[in-house]
């Protein structure tokens, strides 16, 4: 499979060190956004996404593979730790804690069962999986179907911490959204990471080179579906309900469209894209189904003229990996 | 009893609607190496397109079923024309992309017009009420959408490989490099291929407008059902296609019967078993 | 000692000796062509006249395929110049070099596999009248007839060569061009080939040949061409082989 993403700059000596000084900055403006004037919730929301996009991204980016099913570890880890905070009254972190862990496992089972093809086939798959996991969901009673599960209490984290409060609550999920993304970061950056390319780049000569890519890719698979189920257990705190729209596909379409117009395969294009798509949605809320139109518009745009996304053209331009 | 055989004729017609357009986006796969998530946006289109003709025009059912694949056909041929074309020799990834982007704007433009919910259309009166089989009572419509189908679907497999033409067609599947040095213009028998399978998708979305509601998301979900399909049967072979497609409708619809709370998903859980014993899938290459 | 011969010199010393024959059918100029980011031929010269076999001999990887895909249009990029029959080519599509009457039998052989010998066969459309009938074929090619049913590449390797320029000779092209039809062949089959293509020579074919088998071009070539780093390095007729041999074992390494 031919590359996806323009490597040559990742390659360079300042990358990483670019990358820290541009991370250091997003996280210092986002720590700024309480006093600067900007409606936490959006920007919560938009971390929450941000921090999805980046999974996919990792997974696509990194490791060639285009999942169109991730709205499924979003949506289950919501609803399980939708559940255990509602109705198990559980503890903040043990709540994230269940919706992470469901994430993971569905992440193993289905990455199992996804790797097993390649290319095209492999995108068909997770789509069908979320499908599978959508209908599920529409009739298990635990989600209460079509109304969802509402009214979810934020609590006290760790007994002390009042996530009831905007503030406090907007500095956890950013502080979650910052360690999630290093996580994401170190992985890429890591051994781990740089047979991930290589299996990207070209699997053939990474198979006759001894590696078991299948491994390689069935890890970074459950390592994005997990990142992906811990963001949508903030998710939970921020949205306060757990609903069949998070495990539909046009969720799963609006990822892949995040990280498209960030830029596939750069650092901060997800969260760029995020934040990007978010604010176009509340902007564009009182024009019904348009939304769609401009997204797919946007889909087509970027795939014909702008295929590098926001990140990557600035990265282009200054010629520093982003 | 009623209900089973009742039952196995929706299968039959899902499983028509499913050959269809697995038929279509094989050949569509086969040629231009693009998984066309339009194609159930294409679907819903040559739906419309029926109603439009009735409604605006007063041309029916019949005229429709000529019709409609033509003016949706040839709508696909321009998207071929004009965007699909740019993907030549970039990752396959892209396509399914596109064709996703394509998809969203054009499910979108008709939710904006025509809200969500369904528009009627009716059966022709010539097909109009049932027969008594003895075993069970068959609306003469749904018969007729089973037997066009596979009369359509055997016809196309005809004409691929077994005419001339489809000589053409596979040979360029094959290697359309060698094919264009012998003289044939291969572009335009790709964006004729592209039309071709859009025309299949919308002569589905003709058939099911008397039955299912003409809406605008009546593709969104199907098309998923059929990825599925293409999973199972590869895209390798048109009668495998062709075969899976009503297979799995009929699989469809007797579990409806024996276990309804599973219909919606019996295809995926299928799909799943068959990635566990047989990745390549059952009859097709591997991606 | 043999003297050392520019490139130039070659093609004006063997149209010289092409003086005999009618017109030129083939000219390429300052030939260059790239696969991607690959530069494989440097700037090749030579020509081809009318009722000619010319070969291009030369090691692997010297670039004759490349100059045969060069002039079918189906490389990535090229610059230099391409006269067919007096018309520009270097800038047309493969297609319509081949309805201008090029016809190209690849070294793969390029036999279908989703097609049977007889829809292998009447695949290439005419392009010009004159082309062979399937009699005439049939004559050329007698075991093809009893295959007309196997799937294509069901056939041997003779076989399927015998099928590959059969094909070709449908279309009414004149200018034919073979690329290593011998390789991985019997003794016998190459035998039959090289019947073949001096018949097709009697009936006026134009033939460009690329061969390693040198042995086999000179029972059938009037002319060879020496390939080697994407560059026309030496010529000479087939009655300067002899006197050549030395350089031949020299640029060929046999």
């Amino acid at each position: 499979m031919s590359a996806l993403t323009d490597d040559t700059l990742s390659a360079t000596p300042h990358a990483m060190r670019d990358e820290m000084i541009v991370f250091v900055i997003m996280a210092l403006l986002l720590a700024a956004v309480p006093f600067s004037g900007i409606y936490p919730f959006f920007v919560m929301q938009a971390l929450c996404f941000a921090l999805v996009a980046c999974a996919f991204n990792l997974l696509i980016g990194y490791g060639g593979l285009l999942s169109f099913g991730h709205a499924m570890f979003l949506g289950t880890a919501g609803y399980c730790s939708a559940h255990a905070l509602k109705v198990w009254g559980l503890e903040p972190v043990l709540g994230i804690l269940v919706g992470t862990g469901a994430a993971c496992a569905l992440a193993v089972v289905t990455g199992y069962i996804s790797i097993r093809r390649q290319g095209i086939y492999f995108s068909m798959i997770t789509l069908a999986l979320s499908q599978l996991l959508y209908f599920l969901y529409l009739q298990t009673p635990f989600t209460h179907g079509e109304d969802g599960i509402q009214g979810i209490p934020q609590g006290m984290m760790l007994g002390f911490i009042d996530l009831s409060k905007p503030t406090i609550l907007y500095y956890v999920v950013l502080i979650g959204f910052l360690a999630g993304f290093l996580l994401i970061f170190r992985t890429i950056n890591s051994p781990f990471g740089e047979v991930l390319k290589s299996i990207r780049e070209n699997e053939q000569r990474a198979i006759s080179l001894g590696y078991k890519t299948d491994q390689y890719k069935l890890l970074a698979f459950i390592l994005s579906g997990t990142i992906a189920g811990f963001a949508g257990s903030l998710k939970v705190f921020v949205a306060q309900n757990a609903s069949l729209t998070d495990v539909h596909w046009s969720m799963s379409g609006e990822i892949v469209l995040m990280t498209l117009v960030g830029g596939l395969g750069t650092v901060f294009g997800p969260v760029v894209g995020a934040f990007v798509i978010i604010a176009m949605q509340q902007y564009l809320a009182g024009f019904g189904q348009w939304v769609t139109v401009i997204q797919g518009a946007i889909f087509v745009s970027c795939v014909l003229l702008f295929r590098r996304g926001l990140v990557g053209e600035i990265a282009h331009l200054l010629k520093r990996s982003l | 009893m009623q209900a089973l055989y009742a039952q196995l004729l929706v299968g039959l017609i899902n499983g028509s609607f499913y050959a269809l357009l697995s038929l279509g986006l094989a050949v569509i796969f086969g040629m231009l190496n693009i998984i066309n998530f339009a194609h159930g946006a294409l679907y819903m289109m040559g739906a419309f397109c029926a109603y439009f003709l009735l409604t605006l025009t007063g041309l029916g059912y019949w005229w429709a079923l000529l019709i409609a694949p033509i003016v949706v056909g040839i709508f696909g041929m321009i998207l071929e024309r004009t965007l699909l074309k740019w993907l030549t020799g970039l990752d396959h990834l892209y396509g399914l992309l596109l064709t996703f982007g394509i998809a969203l704007i054009v499910q979108g433009l008709f939710q904006n017009y025509f809200g969500s919910s369904g528009l009627p259309y009716a059966i022709p009166d010539e097909l109009k009420g049932g027969m008594n089989l003895g075993f069970m009572f068959l609306p003469i419509y749904r018969g007729w959408v089973v037997i066009f189908s596979l009369v359509v679907c055997l016809a196309t497999w005809f004409l691929i490989e077994k005419t001339q033409l489809g000589a053409y067609l596979r040979a360029a599947t094959e290697n359309p490099t060698l094919v264009r040095a012998f003289g044939i213009n291969v572009p335009r028998m790709i964006t004729l291929t592209y039309g071709l399978g859009v025309g299949l998708a919308a002569l589905a979305g003709v058939l099911s407008a008397p039955i299912n509601q003409v809406r605008p998301l009546m593709g969104a979900d199907l098309i998923i059902v059929v990825f599925a399909v293409v999973v199972i049967g590869g895209m390798g072979s048109i009668m495998g296609s062709i075969i899976t497609g009503f297979a799995l409708g009929v699989i469809e619809g007797l579990t409806k019967y024996f276990y309804p709370e599973a219909s919606n998903t019996v295809v995926f859980v299928l799909m799943v078993l068959v990635l566990l014993v047989k990745p390549a899938g059952l009859t097709g290459r591997a991606a | 000692m043999p003297e050392v011969r520019t490139a130039q010199a070659p093609a004006a010393a063997a149209s010289q000796m092409a003086g005999q024959f009618a017109g030129q059918v083939l000219g390429v100029q300052n030939l260059e062509a790239w696969y991607g980011e690959s530069h494989i031929l440097h700037g090749v010269n030579f020509n081809v006249n009318a009722g000619e076999v010319v070969t291009l001999l030369g090691r692997n990887g010297a670039g004759k395929t490349t100059t045969l895909k060069s002039i079918m249009g189906i490389i990535g990029k090229r610059t230099g110049s391409i006269r067919f029959n007096d018309a520009e080519i270097i800038r047309t599509s493969s297609d319509r070099i081949a309805r201008m009457g090029v016809a190209f039998c690849p070294e793969e052989r390029g036999i279908f596999a989703s097609l049977d010998v007889r829809e292998n066969l009447l695949l290439p459309p005419a392009v010009k009248q004159g082309g062979l009938t399937l009699d005439q074929i049939f004559d050329l090619f007698p075991n093809l007839k009893e295959r007309l049913k196997s799937q294509g590449t069901k056939l041997s390797g003779g076989e399927q060569q015998m099928l590959a320029i059969a094909r070709i000779l449908r279309t009414g092209a004149t200018f034919l061009m073979l690329d290593e039809p011998t390789e991985g062949l019997a003794p016998v089959i190459i035998q039959q080939i090289g019947e073949t293509i001096a018949r097709l020579k009697k009936q006026g074919f134009t033939i460009l040949l690329v061969e390693q088998n040198f042995r086999f071009a000179s029972t059938v070539a009037d002319r060879f061409y020496i390939v080697e780093h994407g560059k026309i390095i030496d010529g000479f007729a087939n009655s300067e082989l002899q006197s050549n041999m030395d350089k031949l074992h020299t640029y060929l390494g046999v």
